[in-house]
């Protein structure tokens, strides 16, 4: 059996790849994109410690997280097609209309 | 000894695309890219015995959202993107933030290992000898009855959300 922590390192990678991601693109659907690789580090917790106690809670937990990176998706994605229509972009730097 | 190799083969192929994920210039490449790592993590699934998470995985994840994703980068034209800059402005400053998230987490993760270690099992849980997906849907419909029902919520709320948000506006 894999110890845990091995688990916990890769999320811990993973995580930090998704957060560069979405700190330093442009493009904002290569950013939700990262949303995703962050939400599926997370996962890998969840199911990584719901195996090392035998629980299936855990589990259930991760079920929820898809349930909301779905939902999300669905959301940003549409966020992003009247974005476009309106500004003719999907450059996060050109998306500024709440700043002054 | 076998089960390791497998997992070092799933992790590194998982942790690799992802960066391609974040470094591509063309967003389809990195949607194939995406399709990848979540490809290995339902693998990683598979190997920790969460075969109903490994099928939702693939069915919801690689089938659903990247079908989604694909849909509307094709959608929206490229063209303009592809030639500009990948990475904004600030980038170096991002960087910066990044690196220390990774070293909190390196930091936690030190003092986790050396300081207490994790704890066993509470003695009280017995194995699971029922089968994964029984086990998942009980704990859904018994224990978590309600978190379900909020979740089909939500669900309905994003989806008339989205629909609201990408429609035209007619007067």
């Amino acid at each position: 059996m894999i110890p845990p922590e091995y688990y916990v390192y890769l999320a811990a990678g993973l995580f930090t790849v998704g957060v560069i991601g979405v700190l330093t693109r442009r493009n904002v659907i290569v950013i939700l994109m990262s949303v995703e690789l962050i939400l599926n580090a997370v996962n890998i917790n969840l199911v990584a410690f719901s195996q090392w106690f035998q629980s299936v809670n855990g589990q259930v937990f991760a079920i929820f997280v898809i349930t909301d990176a779905a939902a999300e998706a669905a959301i940003g994605l549409g966020l992003m097609i009247a974005l476009f229509r309106n500004k003719e972009t999907v450059n996060a730097d050109e998306i500024d209309l709440l700043k002054w | 000894m076998i089960e390791q190799v497998g997992f070092f083969i799933l992790a590194a192929l998982a942790l690799v695309s992802a960066i391609l994920v974040i470094t591509r210039r063309n967003a389809v490449h990195s949607a194939i890219w995406l399709m990848v790592t979540l490809a290995s993590v339902s693998g990683l699934y598979l190997m920790m015995h969460a075969e109903f998470l490994f099928a939702v995985q693939v069915i919801l994840y690689v089938g659903g959202i990247m079908v989604l994703f694909l849909f509307v980068i094709m959608l929206v034209n490229l063209d303009v993107a592809v030639q500009q800059s990948r990475f904004e402005r600030h980038w170096a400053l991002a960087i910066a933030a990044s690196v220390l998230v990774a070293a909190e987490f390196g930091f936690a993760l030190y003092q986790g290992y050396h300081g207490h270690g994790l704890a066993l099992a509470p003695s009280g849980s017995a194995p699971l000898t029922e089968g994964n997906t029984q086990a998942v849907g009980t704990a859904l419909y018994q224990t978590y009855m309600l978190p379900v029902e909020i979740a089909s919520i939500l669900l309905l709320v994003a989806m008339v959300g989205a629909v609201i948000m990408a429609k035209k506006n007619v007067e």
